[in-house]
This record gives structure tokens, sequence and C-alpha cells, in this order.
């Protein structure tokens, strides 16, 4: 069971957070501009890396808030967590 | 009651004072405090525990822990029984009971024993080979071994004892206190460090436990109680015994199960450590020769133990056959406790003087350059072939010397028990010099120690659990000194003689059975077939052979079946490769898995406000997710449908109340509320008037319907929404999800509500009449009070939101009102309703309203698969603005023809009442495979309209109203069906605009 750093409650058990997939995904500005193949790719296609991964995170047992972890996928190592947008920063 | 034959006089750990009773097998016999099951066994003499899982071979105690394959018993009886118990890990307690898992009709004759004796059918890959074909007969197939094969039987009953779970944190956890862990425990709890220490045996010690080996100056037990009561001193310093560690998982979260005794049987600690020092010892392996499963074969180690610890000599006349010093200490055991030690048989031509004139100058006769290559008798062990050896393991023995004994100690080694190393990821090695295997990098923030870590002298183990302790404590940031280190007697070593499959007088494939795994009775020869029949891939070999495949998972015989796979390959053994260890350890109860968490305390319930009303009622309840929510209400003599048809034609006739507070319930506030709620649902929020409702669709960004409710606006910055029962906290937290990593810059709030309010709903032609008699501050009227809107109001003296929305197609009033209000209402209503007859209804009668109307339930009509288009929802769906998932809609998938749509059916007879979940299909008589062009989602008799309806999501099925198409009924029975719009009451909604 992972141990995870929340950036606002601090350390706490993987059975507190659920997980949000790969960071770094941002929804397009306009869909109806997209192909369907530029779509798919925002929608399904996923990088599945062996070793360093940006992932979301959610606090859900918490406080609820969403946030980054860099986590090595073959050690289940993890490098860091990062709060997602500035205003979140304090 | 028998005699304990095999108890020494004095001496061991077991408290003479305190006798116990037990029974094994139906026979009475005793034993004392302090024994496993196993010890007392070997005291009473009993030989024959069990019979091997295929072969049925007889078998005895082997080893005296963990690695135990045969002694695995079976427990007590009715709900307490416990199943696959290793007798050599069960303490043994007054009124225990036991009995061997396998022998029909008795343990000394089998008569699945001629199974031995066709062995050579029983070869490697048998379960593939035998029980393939034909296929018809699996079903048998699998009876017949699960019978024959089992490791007991499961209580058919709930557990009666109790278990717990204990969470913990420490510095350094240590696991095992033999010599190398006590030290390391030691070192670390001097530093400050917090630690935990946890030991499989009853006591702290390990291979010391019992021993007279000076150290310190001073005998081992007095050394490791001093020990012990240091580390019982410290505040921070935990030693758990009786524990056995078996998950190490991620970030160094372990997992220890305790045997606790009393009412209390086991406890978990799940223990978060930020350095574990890994001091587990290490397995002693056998030799493989013939026919040595005989009871009365054992490990050296566990004579040296069953001696020392419990006081017992398993056997009166004894030969040892070793590769290593070790098994020299096991023959002075025996010539200490009386035992004749026949031989001390030695695979190696030459070893120290100084071990050998130890042994001989007890009267023990030593044959260096000699080897054990066979086993007489066959429920016990009778005597032994010897046969000079050289080295050669091609050589045929000529098995020249025959000596008579009852036991044969064996010692062929040792392994490193790397099991947790392993599973923290750990990498492991094949050590050349030592032969076996060692840990070696380290995952995780682990370290090993001790013959553990392959270090087999006293002083070598000691050293390296002080080093570890040590580094450890440096590690967590304690400034750790060295402790010093107790001297110890060091001696010669001669290094060990790598062998493992022993030469026989036959050539290997047709000597009498060498048995690798005695759990899964597998042999040399059938790893030696594997291997001629092409496989060569270690992971292979061991599925096909089932080698390391028991409960036991290969403890003792793994290593020796890699070795022999090796030579076999004419390969190194480190090429071979190496296997990863997998949680448990050892194998865990169910118990203690589920700790506390068991009946009522299993999964949290949810009640609404009104719940005690429903109960008092008589309602049947359902669980919906963690509610409970009432059913139906049977009155006296009604069964689920009569009662349901009851309520559904007293709702349509005149009220029917329910209690709908389950919903989820969600508040929207803020100054960007229309913006997300625009962003969210597909229907055009912004321009709905304050105190407007709205039926919501929510859909995936994969333009599938993910929930749906009622969403009303309350403010110009304010909304409601409902959800779904299921779906309240799953949908609560996806809004958050957009909110937070999607569009931060929106200035939204959600707060849900669903515990706070209550809903009661009522439905029916006469529910404006009840509200009004009640008292309402508003006017409820049709024109002041329209259909789709939401008021304000005080309701018979409370505050309410009264909704005018209806699940049911008829005039229909959802009110919110405080939850701790919500009992109190209701029973005004059902007292004011007295007149009109109202009735209460469930789930179920909700269930038959709404599919007389078509609506759909999300997750029941709909899988994910399914869109708003599909559902003939395409009206609620803006054009003008962008939505999730709007444009996966006009993604090739969900444009193509044929896609599955919702109808309704009807069985052409009328009467019949379809299967939900049931196959729809063309043609009954149609070429196999038949295709299934839908599936029936909703199914109900409908005792308002007089025959049965149903909901469908059919291929092209909008376009195919008035055809007829077929449903499985099961068992080969086929209804005709007409496919009809999903309507069936009152299509023009006029009812619940009324
Ligand atoms: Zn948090």
């Amino acid at each position: 069971m992972l141990l995870i750093d929340c950036p606002w409650c601090g350390e706490r058990a993987e059975t507190e957070f659920s997980y949000g997939g790969e960071a770094g995904i941002t929804r397009p500005k306009d869909p109806a501009a997209l192909s369907d193949a530029e779509w798919a790719d925002y929608l399904f296609m996923r990088n599945n890396p062996k070793g360093a991964h940006r992932e979301l995170w959610n606090h859900s047992q918490g406080c609820r808030r969403w946030f980054g972890i860099e986590r090595d996928t073959l050690t289940y190592r993890i490098a860091g967590t990062f709060r997602l947008h500035g205003k979140d920063e304090g | 009651m028998a005699r304990q034959t095999n108890r020494l006089g004095s001496g061991g750990r077991i408290d003479r004072s305190r006798p116990l009773r037990f029974r094994f097998n139906g026979r009475d016999y005793g034993g004392y405090e302090g024994d496993t099951l196993a010890s007392a066994l070997l005291a009473n003499g009993v030989r024959l525990v069990n019979r091997s899982f295929k072969l049925h071979r007889p078998r005895g105690i082997i080893g005296c822990g963990a690695e135990e394959p045969n002694a695995i018993l079976q427990l007590g009886s009715g709900a307490g029984t416990l199943p696959n118990q290793r007798a050599t890990q069960v303490s043994l307690y007054d009124g225990l009971e036991a009995r061997s898992t396998r022998g029909w009709p008795s343990l000394r004759f089998d008569a699945s024993s001629v199974n031995d004796l066709f062995g050579r059918v029983f070869s490697a890959g048998f379960y593939y080979k035998t029980f393939m074909f034909p296929q018809r007969w699996w079903d048998y197939y699998e009876a017949f071994i699960r019978r024959s094969a089992g490791l007991g039987v499961a209580p058919d009953r709930p557990d009666p004892d109790r278990y717990e779970h204990r969470n913990a944190h420490c510095d350094v956890l240590v696991v095992g206190a033999g010599p190398a862990g006590l030290m390391a425990a030691l070192a670390a709890a001097r530093s400050g460090a917090r630690v935990i220490l946890a030991d499989q045996q009853r006591e702290p010690g390990g291979s010391l436990v019992g021993s007279d080996l000076p150290i310190g100056g001073r005998p081992a037990d007095e050394w490791i109680a001093a020990v012990v009561d240091e580390l019982r001193e410290f505040d921070d310093v935990r030693v758990l015994t009786h524990s056995i560690v078996f998950g190490y998982h991620d970030h160094n979260f372990v997992t220890i199960a305790q045997e606790c005794g009393g009412d209390m049987r086991e406890r978990l600690w799940r223990v978060r450590a930020r350095q574990v020092v890994l001091a587990q010892g290490a397995f002693e392996r056998p030799l493989a020769f013939c026919n040595n499963d005989r009871p009365g074969v054992m490990l050296a180690s566990a004579v040296s133990a069953y001696i020392k610890r419990y006081a017992v000599c398993p056997g009166r006349r004894a030969v040892v056959f070793t590769n290593n010093d070790s098994a020299y200490q096991c023959a002075l055991d025996l010539a200490h406790a009386g035992a004749t030690v026949g031989a001390l048989v030695d695979s190696r031509g030459s070893v120290s003087s100084e071990l050998t004139d130890r042994v001989e100058a007890v009267g023990i006769p030593v044959l260096h350059g000699h080897i054990v290559t066979d086993v007489r008798g066959r429920l016990s062990v009778g005597g032994v072939r010897v046969a000079r050896w050289n080295g050669d393991t091609d050589a045929r023995a000529d098995n020249s010397i025959d000596i008579r004994c009852d036991l044969l100690a064996v010692s062929g080694g040792w392994n490193p028990a790397v099991h947790l190393h392993s599973q923290a990821g750990g990498a492991i090695a094949w050590d050349e010099r030592r032969h076996c295997f060692v840990p070696a990098e380290s995952r995780q923030a682990n370290r090993s120690a001790g013959s553990g870590n392959g270090r087999w002298s006293l002083a070598d183990c000691l050293r390296d659990g002080r080093d570890a302790g040590v580094a450890a404590a440096r590690s967590c940031g304690f400034d750790a000194a060295e402790p010093e280190l107790p001297v110890v007697e060091e001696r010669d070593e001669t290094p060990l003689q790598p062998l493992w499959r022993v030469p026989a007088a036959r050539d290997p494939d047709s000597c009498p059975k060498q048995f690798l795994d005695f759990q899964n009775d597998t042999c040399v020869a059938d790893v030696r077939l594997a291997v001629r029949e092409g496989y060569r891939n270690v992971e292979h070999v061991k599925r096909y052979t089932a080698l390391g495949f028991g409960t036991d998972q290969g403890k003792l015989g793994n290593i020796t079946g890699m070795a022999v796979l090796a030579e076999t390959l004419g390969a190194p053994v480190a090429s071979v490769g190496t296997t990863t260890f997998r949680p448990p350890f050892t194998p865990v109860s169910f118990g203690v898995c589920a700790g506390e968490g068991v009946g009522e305390l299993y999964d949290p319930v949810r009640k609404t406000a009104i719940h005690e009303w429903h109960v008092s009622a008589g309602a049947a309840f359902e669980n919906v997710g963690q509610w409970h929510r009432p059913w139906y209400f049977p009155r006296a003599g009604e069964d689920l449908n009569s009662a349901v048809a009851r309520e559904c034609l007293a709702t349509r006739r005149s009220i029917g109340i329910l209690d709908a507070s389950t919903l989820g319930k969600i508040d929207v506030q803020g100054r960007d509320a229309v913006a997300f709620l625009e962003r969210i649902y597909p229907h055009k929020v912004g321009r709905m008037a304050v105190g407007r409702c709205a039926y919501g669709l929510m859909l995936g960004e994969d333009g599938m319907v993910m929930d749906d409710g009622v969403m009303t606006r309350l403010g110009d910055r304010r909304y409601y929404l409902t959800t779904t029962t299921g779906g309240a906290a799953r949908v609560l937290a996806w809004l958050e999800s957009w909110l937070q990593t999607e569009w931060p810059d929106l200035e939204v709030y959600l707060t849900s509500l669903t515990d706070q309010l209550s809903t009661i709903s009522v439905a029916g032609p006469n529910s404006r009449r009840l509200l009004e008699k009640l008292g309402c501050s508003i006017d409820l009227s049709r024109e002041q009070f329209p259909f789709m809107s939401m008021r304000q109001a005080d309701l018979a003296g409370l505050p309410v939101q009264l909704f005018r929305v209806s699940f049911s197609g008829e005039l229909a009033f959802e009110i919110n009102v405080d939850s701790a209000h919500a009992l109190a209402l209701w029973q005004t209503l059902m007292d004011a309703g007295r007149e009109f007859e109202i009735t209460p209804y469930g789930t179920e009668t909700m269930h038959v309203l709404r599919a007389e109307k078509g609506f759909v339930i999300v997750g029941q009509d709909t899988d994910g698969s399914v869109t708003p288009i599909d559902l003939g929802l395409e009206r609620m769906l803006a054009k003008d603005k962008d939505f999730l998932g709007k444009r996966s809609l006009a993604r090739p998938d969900c444009v193509r023809e044929g896609r599955k749509q919702l109808v309704g059916l009807l069985s052409a007879d009328g009467r019949t009442v379809l299967r939900e979940g049931a196959q729809l299909i063309e043609e009954p008589g149609a070429a196999h495979p038949v295709p299934m062009i839908g599936h029936v989602t909703s199914s109900y008799m409908s005792d308002c309209l007089g025959h049965p309806i149903a909901l469908a999501l059919v291929a092209g099925g909008r376009s195919r109203h008035g055809e007829t198409i077929h449903a499985s009924l099961g068992a080969g029975s086929i209804a005709t069906v007409t496919i009809v719009p999903p309507v069936f009451y009152d299509p023009q909604n006029e009812r619940q605009h009324d």
C-alpha cells in the first residue's frame, strides 16, 4: 500500500486516495474543431511508461483535493507530489 | 490415553506442570503447554499424519515450522473448524481436536494409494494429460480432483471467533527474533528508534531456543532472556511473538498475523515501517534420494528442535545423512537424548577432524564419502541403504551397506528465507560459493541479516544482525552506536558439497521415487520428464510438474527442484533463474483478513430518517448500495407480486407515497455556477427561469449516459441537482474533478445535501388534495405551480421545498424537508392520507410505475455503452453549445447504423413476463451461432395495464416498432415478442401535467 504525501494533509495511506490517471491531459478548447482521430487521442490514448509517470490522485477520503504525483511504475517509488494550479498554492 | 513414549524426562521449553489433552483422528493423546501439535504427536510416537496429495503415499512430519508440507491438518469441528493448518505451527491447547485431511477409508489403508502403484501414470503433466478429454467429463473430473486432493473442509457456519486489525508505525521493523534479529533490534532500540520485533515462535530466540551453546559466557537461553528484557524496557519497542510476517507490500507496508489466544483468535498488524531488517533465518533443505518421503525421514534441524525445545526425541535408532556441517549437531543432540545413532553419513570425502572427532567421541560411526540412497519401510522408516560415493552424480550406487533405523535425519544444506525480500521487489542471486539463493539488491527500504542473508555461523549472524540494526537506525536519522558482540565459539567450517539428486541403484528415471515437492508429489523423474518433453523455462516446468504450487509454496523442495532442472538441462543453477515470491509467506486465515469487518460491521449501512417507520410497517427491504430501502410493503398473505400490484393500482387510482430520501442531492452555487453547469449538462441551463426544473442527463466525456436526475434553478447563481441513489458520491467527485483539474478559474462550490434533506414523493391523482388538506402556504394549482417547477412553502407548519416532478407519470409532488422533521412529516401525510387510502410503496413499485412510462434507470436500462440518442433523448442535446461528451456523439461508432436503441417489448401471448437480461434473437430456428440483436433491460407484470411489459435495447430498434422478434426464457424456451415504443402508459403525458 503506497504512502502518499498529500500536499494539503501530509502522508496518508493509499486507501484514502483514488487514482485519476495520467496527468497533463488538457481538454481541447474547441472539441468540434477536432478530427475523430484527434478527439480519440484526447479521449482514449494514454501513456503507459515503464518508469517515471506523472499522474493525478484525489485525496477522496480526506481533503478531497486533486493533485499530481510523479511515480515510478516499476518500483512504485514516488519522486514527489505537486499541486495542479497556481491558485492552489499556499 | 497413550503414553508419551518419545518424551524425554527432562529439558525442553515445555511446562510439564501443565499437561494438556488432545485428540487426533479419534484417539486421545497427552501433551504439555508449550508443545506444538506436531511436537505432541511426535511425543506420542504418531508417525503417520496424512496421505500425500496425488499419490496418497503415507506421510509423516518432516519439519518444525512454516516449511512443513505434510502435517496439514483439519482442526476442530463445526463452525470453528480450521482447514489447512500446519501442525508444526499450531500451539497445542487443551481439548484440541485434529484430523488428517486425506486418507479414505482410513489413514493406514487408503483406497487411493493404488495411485502410487500406478505412479508412472501420475507423472509430470498428469493433470493436463489425464483430465483433458473428453470435455463432457470435466464436471466429473473436477469433483474427483477436489474430493481426493483437498486440504480440508471449510466450515459451513459463521466463524465464532473474534479477530482484529491494528495499525502501527515504527522506525525499524525487525522480522525474526533469532540471533541476528535480536542483535538488530537491540542496536536499533538503543539508538532511540521505535522498534517492532516480530517472530513466529512462541518465544524469541529462533534457532537458539533450547540450545546449550554458550553466548557471551552464558547459556544461550540466558542471553536471549537478557536481550529481550532490555528490549522490553524501552517505551517504543514492541516484541511480538506468535506473529508471522506474511506480507511485504509497497512503501514498507508490512502485514503480520499474530496468534492471540482467548476468544480473540488472531490479530492483523498493519505496520508502516521506515526501515525493515529481514532476519527470518533459513530453511533446511532435504535431499532427493529414493523413498525420501517415508514417515520418519525428517530434517536434521527439526529433529534437533524437537529434542531441545519440546523434549521429544522422534526416534530410537537414527541415521543422519548430510552434505554439510550443520547436521553434526543433530547427531550430538540425538545421542544426548539417548537415541542410538547408527551412522552419520556424510557425502563429503573429508571433513574437519574437529567436527568428526566430536561426533565419534560419543560413539557415533561417521561414514565420509557415503550417501543414503534408499529407505526401507512403507508406513514408517525401517532402515536405510547406504552406498560409498565419490562425487559422481551419474554413478550407480552399490548399496553395499544396510542400516536398520526408525529415524533418518537429513540435511541438504540451507536456503535463506528470501521470501519477504522478494515480496518487497528485491532481487535474488545464486551464490556459487554457498550454493543457495541469497538476497541481492533491495527495492524498498529493507536489508537482510543472518542466515536469511547466507550467514551460517552464529558469530556471523550476530555481527550481521548488529550491522543491519545499526544501519537501519542510522537511515532513520538516529545516532546509533554499535553494541558489543557477545563472544561465541568459532569453529572450522568445511564447505557444503552441492548435492541435490542422490544417485540410486538404478537410473534416475526408473528408480523408486525421489521426492522434491512433498505436497504436490513432484519427483526428480517428473522434472526430468518435463525436460524430455521440451520444457526448458523454470516457470513452465513448475506449472507442468506442479513443483512449488502447494500451500507451502515450495519452501522445502523448490530450490532442490530447480537444481535438478539445471542438472538435467546441463546448465548452471544461476542460469535457470529464480522464482518470485508473493504474499502470503504462509497461508493466512480469512478471519484475520476480515478482522472486525464481519456481520454488521462488514459494510456501513445507510438508513433514511424514515427508516423506523418502514420497519414498523413491516416493509421488506433491499440493499441499494449501502442504503437499506423498502422494497415493498406486504400486507398479511401478500407476496412480492400481489403487494406490488396493490401498491401500483393504489398509486394510479389515488395516492402512493415513497421515501425517496436516498436520491443524491448536490447544492451548486457560486459566481460561475451557470457557466459550469452549461459545460456539464447537455441542455441549456442558463435559459432556465428561477424555480424551474429540468431533466438532467450527465454524459461521460465518451458521450455515454453516466447519471441522470432533476436539476432545479434556485437562484441566479444557485442550482440544486439530484443524482441516482447509487451515483451520488461518484457524481459529486466527478463534478469536483472538473472544477479542480480542468476549470480552476471557475468559482463554484459544491455541497452534498443527501443526508441533510429527506425526500418524500407523493404521487397519484389525489396528491394535490392531500397537500391542500394538510395546509400549504402556496397555491398548488396547475396554473400557479406547473409541472417541472419548484416552490418554497410551508407544509403542515414545516418549511419544505416542493417539486412538481414525477417518476411515476402521475400528478406528483416531491417534498424536500430537513431530515430532522422527515419522520414527523411522513407520519402527518399518512394520517391525513387515510381518507384517500394513501399507500406506501417501495422500490419495486417505483420501478414498475416508471417502466410503464418508459423512464429509464441509469445502470439498469443503460450499461455505459448507451448514448442519449440510443435512448431517444436527442431533443435534450443543445446544438449551440459544447458540453461534456458532445464531441463523442459525433464519433463514427456513435452515428453508425444498427446501434442498440431503447424500445418496449410486449409478449405475444399477453402473459409471459420476460427475464431481465434475456438475449433477443430474430428467429429461434436460425443456424448457430444465432446472432444476438439485443437484450431485455427491464421487465415487469403491469397490473395497471393487465399484461407484462418490458424495456429492451435492440439493434436499430426504433425503426422496427411493430416487428416480431424472440426472447430467450432460458432452458431452451423461447418467447415471441413485439417491438413497441417504450412508453406504455399515458403516452400523451396528460396525468403528470395535471
Ligand atoms: Zn489531503
